[in-house]
This record gives C-alpha cells, sequence and structure tokens, in this order.
C-alpha cells in the first residue's frame, strides 16, 4: 500500500472514531457547561449504554436477522440505549448531585466519581450475565465481542480505501445529532433556558426557570447522546469492557478541553482532532504509547491555551 | 493546664500495643502483617491529605507518585543499576524525588481551574503505568525491579519473617509522617493551604501566594506518597508490576481522606483503618472463607467479594459526601463551627 493511502485510511477511522468521541465529548460539556462539574459517570453511563446495547442484541437474536431486519435492529439498540443512558444519567444527577448543588465543588466531584465506580461496577455484574453473548456469565471481566451485524464490505469496491457501512454509519448517526442539538440549543425554549441556568442559575429561577428540571433535562440530553455513541462505538469496534468507561472519558473530556469546554463546535472539532491523533500514532508510533501522546496533549492545551481552541474566556465564578 | 490525650495519640498508642496482644492469639486471628498495610495506606493518605485536605485542590492520582517512590527505591538500590545504596539513604531519596516529580507535573498545571487538575491526576495516574510498562530498558516492565534491600539493623538483613521488626518499623514511620504532617497543618504554611482552601481569591488579595502554595502542597503529597512507595516496594523486594499502582490506589486513598474526615489526621487514621480494613481484610478473609466452602467457585460474578470493590468505594465516596460530609472524625477546624 502507498505511503498516501494509509495516510488517507488512518485518517478515516480517526475521523470515524473522533465523531464518536465528539458525541461523548458534548456529554461533559453540557454539563460542565451548565453546573461546573466534570460528571466522571459519563464515560461509565457511556459503557452501560454499550451493555444494553448487546444484550438487546442477544436477547433479540439480531445476528439471525436479515439485512433490513437487522437495519431495524440498530435502530432499535440506539433509541433503547439512548434512552436508557439519559435516564440513568439523569437519575444520578437525581439521586447523587442534586441534593450537593448547594455544597462545595469538592463534594460535587468525589460525589461524581463516587457515580463513576458504582457504574463501573454494575457493568462488572453486567458481564457476568448467564447470556451467550456474555460467554454465559463466565469470566465476567473479560472484553466482549460485539458482533459485526453491519456487513464487512468495502463501498469503494475493489480499491486500497476502504470505507465500510460502519463508518457510514457513524457519520449518518453523528452529524444529525449534532446538527439537531446545536439548533435545540439556539432555538428552542429548553435550549434558551439551558443557556440562561448556564449564566446565572439565581437570576434564572427569579425569572420563573424551573432550574432543577432544566439541569436534569441536560444530564438527560448529555447522557442520551453517550447512548447513541455507545451502539456506534459497539458497532465500529467490536469489543466492549466494564473498563472502557474511563479510556473513552478520558478522550472525550480531553476532546472537550481541546475545543474549549462549554462549546459544542469545539467539542466536535476536538473530538475530531483527538481520533485523528489516536489513530496516526496508531499507525506511525506504536499503539502503545497513544494513551501518553493524548495526555500530553491535554497537558500542552492546559498550558498554552486553557481556554480550548474555540473557548471563551471566562472568569471563575466567586 | 492538664495535658489530655487526644485522639491522635490513643489511636497511635494502641496501634503501637498491638503485636503485645498479637502474640498470643492463634496464628490465625494474627493482625499484625494486615493492620502493617493499613499503616502504609495511612501514610499515602496522609499525603493525599495534604494536598486534598489542606489545600483543597482533588487529585486523583496519588498513587502515581507511590509508582514514582517505588521505582526510584529500585533503580537506586537493585544490583543491576550502579547506585547500589543501602536501604536507608535510597528510601530518603524517594522523599525530594516524589516532590520534584510532583513539581514538574504541578507547576504547568496548577494555575488552572481546581477541577481540570482533577482531570491531569486521574490522566498521569493512567499513563504512568503505560510509560513504566513501556520503558522495559530501565524498568524491567511487567517483571519490576528485584530484589530490593531491606534494613538490616538488629541481626542481619530482614526477611518477610520478621514480621514484628517490619510491624515496629511501618509503625515508627507513621508516627514520623503524622508528626510531619500535624506540624505542617500548625505552621505558616498550612495555615495558608487553609486559606487557600476556604478562599482563593481573598487569600490572593491577603498576600498569599497562592500558585506557590498550591504547588508546595501538590509537591509535599506527591514526597510523602513516594515515600510510601519505596517502603512499600521495600517490604515486598520488588517495585511489583506498574498495574500495581492503579486507579485503585488512588481511589482508595481517597476515600480514607473523605471516609475519615477530609483535613483531619485523626480522621485520616481512622479511614484506613476502616477502609484498608475492609479492602484487604473483610474481602479477602471473606474470599478465602468462600472458596474453602466451595461458594463461588463456579464463576459467579456476584459470589465473588473482590467484585464488589468498586461498588463498596463508589458508594462509601457517595455516602460520605451526603451523609457526613465532614468524616467520621472531622477536623479541628469544622469542629469548632458546629
Amino acid at each position: 500500500m502507498l505511503d498516501f493511502e494509509v495516510f488517507t485510511q488512518q485518517l478515516i477511522t480517526g475521523l470515524s472514531n473522533g465523531m464518536i468521541i465528539a458525541l461523548i465529548a458534548i456529554g461533559y460539556t453540557m454539563v460542565y457547561g451548565i453546573i461546573e462539574l466534570i460528571n466522571f459517570a459519563h464515560g461509565d453511563v457511556f459503557m452501560l449504554g454499550a451493555f444494553l446495547a448487546l444484550t438487546l442484541l442477544g436477547a433479540l437474536g439480531m445476528e439471525a436477522w436479515g439485512p433490513s431486519g437487522q437495519v431495524f435492529g440498530v435502530a432499535l439498540m440506539l433509541i433503547g440505549s439512548a434512552v436508557f443512558c439519559g435516564g440513568l444519567n439523569w437519575s444520578l444527577d437525581r439521586l447523587a448531585y442534586r441534593s450537593l448543588r448547594k455544597s462545595s465543588k469538592l463534594s460535587l466531584l468525589v460525589s461524581a466519581i463516587g457515580c463513576s465506580f458504582v457504574c463501573m461496577n454494575l457493568g462488572l455484574f453486567w458481564g457476568g450475565a448467564p447470556m451467550e453473548v456474555f460467554s454465559n456469565g463466565n469470566s465476567a471481566a473479560a472484553p466482549k465481542h460485539f458482533p459485526a451485524i453491519i456487513p464487512q464490505i468495502n463501498l469503494l469496491g475493489d480499491g486500497f480505501l476502504r470505507i465500510t457501512p460502519a463508518d457510514l454509519l457513524v457519520f449518518t448517526v453523528t452529524i444529525p445529532l449534532m446538527v439537531g442539538l446545536t439548533i435545540m440549543v439556539k432555538r428552542t425554549r429548553l435550549g434558551r433556558a439551558m443557556r440562561a441556568v448556564a449564566q446565572d442559575p439565581t437570576a434564572a429561577s427569579l425569572m420563573g426557570i424551573p432550574v432543577d428540571r432544566v439541569i436534569g433535562a441536560t444530564f438527560f440530553i448529555g447522557g442520551a447522546l453517550g447512548g447513541f455513541a455507545s451502539v456506534i462505538y459497539s458497532l465500529y469496534n467490536n469489543t466492549i469492557g466494564f473498563q472502557m468507561g474511563t479510556r473513552a472519558g478520558l478522550d472525550a473530556f480531553t476532546a472537550a478541553v481541546l475545543g474549549g469546554i462549554g462549546s459544542l463546535p469545539g467539542a466536535v472539532l476536538g473530538g475530531l482532532t483527538i481520533g485523528c491523533v489516536r489513530s496516526m500514532s496508531d499507525q506511525y508510533l506504536e499503539t502503545r504509547w497513544t494513551n501518553t501522546i493524548v495526555f500530553c496533549i491535554l497537558v500542552l492545551i492546559l498550558i498554552f491555551r486553557p481556554n480550548g481552541l474555540l473557548g471563551k474566556t471566562r472568569k471563575e465564578k466567586v | 493546664m492538664r495535658w489530655r490525650p487526644g485522639p491522635i495519640f490513643i489511636i497511635l498508642a494502641l496501634a503501637g500495643l498491638l503485636p503485645l496482644l498479637d502474640i498470643f492469639l492463634p496464628p490465625k486471628l494474627q493482625m499484625c502483617e494486615a493492620v502493617r498495610g493499613v499503616f502504609l495506606y495511612a501514610i499515602l493518605a496522609l499525603g493525599l491529605n495534604v494536598v486534598t485536605g489542606y489545600a483543597g485542590m482533588l487529585n486523583l492520582g496519588i498513587a502515581a507518585f507511590m509508582a514514582v517512590g517505588a521505582y526510584a527505591f529500585g533503580i537506586l538500590t537493585c544490583e543491576i543499576y550502579p547506585f547500589q545504596l543501602g536501604f536507608w539513604p535510597a528510601l530518603a531519596l524517594t522523599i525530594p524525588i516524589g516532590a520534584i516529580a510532583g513539581f514538574i507535573l504541578g507547576a504547568p498545571t496548577l494555575g488552572l481551574r481546581g477541577d481540570y487538575l482533577a482531570i491531569v491526576t486521574l490522566g498521569f495516574g493512567e499513563i504512568i503505568q503505560d510509560v513504566l510498562k513501556n520503558l522495559e530498558v530501565v524498568t524491567k516492565g511487567t517483571q519490576g525491579i528485584n530484589p530490593l534491600p531491606a534494613p538490616n539493623f538488629g541481626g542481619g538483613e530482614w526477611t518477610a519473617n520478621d514480621e514484628y521488626k517490619w510491624y515496629y518499623l511501618f509503625f515508627v514511620l507513621l508516627v514520623v509522617t503524622v508528626i510531619a504532617a500535624r506540624n505542617l497543618e500548625r505552621s505558616r504554611l498550612g495555615r495558608a493551604w487553609f486559606s487557600i482552601r476556604e478562599d482563593e481569591i481573598a487569600s490572593r488579595s491577603m498576600g498569599i501566594r497562592v500558585e506557590r502554595i498550591k504547588l508546595i502542597a501538590f509537591a509535599t503529597a506527591a514526597a510523602i506518597a513516594a515515600f510510601a512507595g519505596g517502603l512499600s516496594a521495600s517490604v515486598l523486594s520488588s517495585t511489583g508490576e506498574p498495574s500495581n499502582y492503579d486507579f485503585q490506589i488512588s481511589i482508595l486513598a481517597l476515600c480514607i481522606v473523605i471516609v475519615g474526615g477530609i483535613g483531619s489526621i485523626a480522621g485520616v487514621l481512622v479511614g484506613s483503618l476502616v477502609m484498608v480494613g475492609l479492602n484487604s481484610i473483610v474481602l479477602v478473609k471473606a474470599t478465602a472463607w468462600m472458596a474453602a466452602n466451595g461458594i463461588g467457585s463456579q464463576g459467579n460474578v456476584l459470589l465473588s467479594p473482590n467484585n464488589w470493590k468498586f461498588l463498596i468505594f463508589g458508594l462509601a465516596l457517595i455516602l460520605a459526601v451526603r451523609l457526613k460530609p465532614n468524616g467520621l472524625i472531622p477536623p479541628r477546624i469544622q469542629r469548632a463551627k458546629q
């Protein structure tokens, strides 16, 4: 294979993975934008979404469905995981964060870390479920194979470059979601309420905005995006495990910071950048150094451009 | 004024007398070795308490500095490297080496919003394992560096059988750390830490150099953690593999500080007893008991106590923050407020 083709191929992989990272990053950035909390549990909510998708796939026997049935199956998993992750994220806010709104930021963060651990442990238990897709409950902690129910063909015929239906799926799911979200935040009542609460919760509540409900909705939407991301991640990478939330969370958070936390286009730009950096590093350096490179990027941005590529300068609230 | 023993003194005195009880117990019930682990984590958590408790900055990668200390100790002492120092000089050197590591990571990132620091330390804790694994030339990859020396006073170099010698070594070093932490708490520096924890902007306008004071807190914590790392490498006679210093260790230390009482030395001691007791005594004994009775051998995930660890730690954090935000033994300053 020629150099240029290798590069382009890695770029396609990087962009696809980048879109998935971006979708998770939006969940971080929305929550951070509104209550200044790094929702540590977000990565693990994403992980549980993937487990739900695998459970649906196994329980309904989707592997045996015909091609058109599998399109329906993918749609079913997307919706199921989105609702599940949204609901889960909303419940975390309701149960573990809401009562701490008045406490120090440190308590809120610690509570979020606690939630992350609880979710991770639930993933471990889930991995031991007595189902065939979870290897009948043996070796719960081992990574699980996610069957590739999308055909693994090359849409470009016999050329060197490969674009698979999975690549296509990533873009057809993520782009409309991002556009829809941007319109929602800019145009709808809920979006306006979210921006108002982000600006100043007290003033917003004085204007009659139900602050807690708006924050809850933000958690739901962020979680739902993580749910969508979990399904396309699983279909794209075909391996899931109960510890994948931490890595995905770190990548997505790096992406959110790179783009400028609180900014939706920033999260997308950051996600694409991190995705490409990862695939280039896998190809041209060594896979085992990729995580280190991503971490170095995080530290470098924080030193030289703490507000990110597209973020606005904002003073820490007193 | 009459002197009354405070909680710290009582806890330490009981810990110091434990071997007297231990030698009369049947071997199955002896607990000195397990309590030694409690001491080690107490030292580590006292380090974390400096940065998270006193200065109010969340550090999620304290285990990384423990790894730095352990590998520094390994490289300074092991016979395959040129230094070949003895136990004491190498253990002493882990302190400045840890401080330098903390300084290098902290200097660029401490000026930022506090919650970014949490992520940077979390990321550092993750990648230090990769780095240690990947630099096989220096760190021997997953084999770890070994054998490592032990102290040798009182008749030859100690072995794993010298249980009580190790116990009292850990005990004495814990007492030294407690005294150091107590003095720091009451020093000018300690008051500056409390001040920036309570209100950064007000402290700045009172003339406290916030960045510098934060950096000192960060480096001090790293130094104490590295010290704990060197000590643990010595007792195991090996650095172990890099994944021995993973996120679980950092979170265990965080649980100790939060559950025990954030910013409270007595709280950290009690927290270590509770959390490490749960982690490496109750869970381990339960696993052994279940294995002996043939329960859970069929791979049912719910029947292995070890699989409940994350859930227990997570719930401990959530409930502690919610129900006892100042911990089991709140620090003096909080007690005064109530």
